[in-house]
């Protein structure tokens, strides 16, 4: 555990050292302030237009900053030539993986705690309130979601040959999920033999990440959840964690280091 | 021809050239009918495409209006041709048919049965308390307005856009000035609407209680909508029959009995239910017999 962390610990000064976080969150914010600032009928209670803009943004750039930054961690390694070294020493190439994982996992959810605490005081700001256990709710479920997108994406460095088309695979997979997963069984029953199978089966095996898009109950106000969907869903989250990490270990296994 | 001298002549000439180019050609780019230069930004960056924009963002307020509770593409919309936020105004034609409440059908399997905890599943209407049925939040309904307005500024060509949200303004969140400005930026840019003129005479008579003006416009959206062709006419029957019977109950208030009689004759012509209105027309007789004075009696 103790080299996993240290890997992680390394993958985290990355992310803060690099200006992806720091131009995304300004681009959220003047984004959000100029939309904040447009008079609605000289009503200045309208929130949830305003609520729904931030959300998107901050979806938009934690998926950016999760696929961008897990993408090129292997192969930036790999390219600098430090990846020999690093399996040289006492670490195994499991350590290595999951430590990756857990770096850009971590980082992603300290991105998220400020893009959280941002949308928080926005929405306060119009509304008065604080809903402190939905806005916790909305960030977990984000969060696990971002496990898998990172847990997918660092399979997916190991298949593909280079970051840009990595990228690219995942953001087109992750997209097609969270547009069309909750629909697949519907669209596959209009569909002939043998691809309704097909589709069935697709659907049935893909992550479902709509789960953790809780945006539409955040911005209208709906009640909590019951928390033990909310525990359901973070275990589906993490099986899904621990296969797509159990895939990179097997493929990493064979993968010449040079 | 490398000296400086030369080449800055050369730019220079270029230069005139150029402001010479742009002079002549610019009044024609402004006559051409594929010119955007004389639009808004929408109009500038969108094109004619900002329609389908603007149709979309009225449906986002629909979805608003359900408070996120509405259906997409994949499901079963027929409850929801209509939108429900135009529907509820009561000026608008509704379409609908099938059940509202549930739109997403039985469960299909465990994964469509879970996914349901993490997305709103329960029909609500903002102006009757929303999620938290809460009525006395019904001023929420205001979150519907940037939409509409967005809807608006894309496309200043639907009459509906500036109808529903004057209504919703004034009704719900007593903002009467702001729905005046925005029927009249609507009339502006749509002179021949009568459903736009019919809100507005509402407001005038329900908002502003100025039955002289809310009578001109009523008037003058009946003269519009009977300029219509016929086809247009049997589409549009019910708005017709809103201003009709509005005119009548303003008639029978300001105590000119035949006139009401007169208009509520008028709606029976497109009305579903002439029955309803023929019993109101019999009251109204009854009304007029009882005015008339008994000749008096002879005294030798």
């Amino acid at each position: 555990m103790k080299n996993i962390f240290a890997v992680a610990g390394v993958v985290i000064k990355e992310l803060y050292r690099r200006k992806d976080f720091y131009v995304l969150f300004i681009i959220t914010v003047l984004i959000c302030l100029v939309m904040a600032s447009v008079n609605i009928f000289n009503d200045p209670k309208i929130a949830r237009y305003l609520k729904e803009i931030c959300l998107l943004l901050v979806w938009i750039s934690s998926l950016v900053i999760a696929i961008t930054t897990t993408a090129r961690q292997i192969p930036a390694e790999r390219e600098n030539r430090t990846l020999l070294p690093l399996l040289a020493k006492p670490l195994t190439r499991p350590q290595l993986i999951f430590g990756k994982f857990f770096g850009c996992w971590f980082a992603c959810g300290l991105a998220l705690l400020c893009f959280y605490i941002f949308f928080g005081a926005l929405a306060a700001a119009r509304e008065h309130q604080w809903p402190l256990l939905d806005y916790f709710q909305a960030a977990v479920m984000h969060w696990f979601m971002l496990g898998i997108v990172v847990a997918m994406t660092l399979l997916g460095s190991l298949v593909f040959a280079a970051p840009s088309s990595n990228s690219t695979i995942c953001f087109v997979i992750i997209g097609g999920i969270l547009f069309v997963g909750r629909h697949l069984d519907q669209v596959a029953t209009s569909m002939h033999e043998p691809l309704r199978a097909i589709v069935n089966a697709l659907y049935f095996t893909i992550p479902h990440l709509e789960f953790y898009d809780l945006r539409d109950l955040i911005i209208h106000n709906w009640p909590l959840i019951e928390w033990k969907y909310i525990v359901l869903a973070l275990l589906y989250a993490t099986a899904y964690i621990f296969a797509f990490l159990l895939g990179a270990c097997l493929v990493f296994r064979r993968k010449p280091v040079n | 021809m490398n000296s400086p001298r030369i080449i800055f002549l050369l730019l220079l000439a270029l230069l005139v050239f150029c402001f010479g180019l742009a002079a002549q050609l610019s009044p024609q780019f402004q006559s051409w009918r594929g010119s955007r230069s004389g639009g808004d930004i929408f109009n500038v960056v969108l094109g004619d495409s900002r329609r389908m924009f603007a149709q979309s963002f009225y449906v986002k307020a629909d979805a608003y209006y359900h408070s996120g509770y509405y259906p997409t593409m994949f499901d079963n919309k027929e409850a929801f041709q209509t939108q429900h936020m135009a529907e509820d105004t009561g000026a608008v034609n509704s379409n609908n048919h099938g059940d509202e409440e549930s739109f997403l059908g039985p469960k299909r399997n465990w994964i469509d049965a879970f996914g349901r905890h993490f997305f709103p599943d329960r029909h609500t209407h903002l102006d009757e308390g929303g999620p938290t049925d809460d009525l006395s939040g019904s001023e929420n309904v205001r979150e519907i307005l940037p939409w509409l307005k967005l809807s608006a500024d894309l496309d200043p060509d639907n009459p509906q856009t500036y109808t529903v949200t004057a209504y919703w303004l004034r009704e719900r969140m007593h903002k009467v000035a702001e729905a005046d400005v925005f029927l009249h930026e609507g009339l502006r840019n749509n002179p021949d609407s009568y459903d736009i003129l019919f809100e507005l005479g509402r407001l005038y008579d329900e908002s502003y209680h100025d039955t002289a003006r809310a009578r001109n416009v009523w008037e003058e959206a009946v003269r519009k909508w009977m300029k219509l062709d016929a086809d247009a006419q049997s589409d549009n029957k019910l708005v017709f029959e809103q201003i009709t019977t509005h005119l009548a109950q303003l008639e029978e208030n300001a105590g000119n009995l035949p006139r009401a009689i007169d208009w509520l004759h008028a709606a029976q012509k497109v009305s579903l239910t002439p029955d309803v209105l023929q019993k109101r027309i019999d009251d109204i007789q009854k009304k007029m017999a009882a005015l008339i004075p008994v000749a008096p009696a002879k005294l030798y």
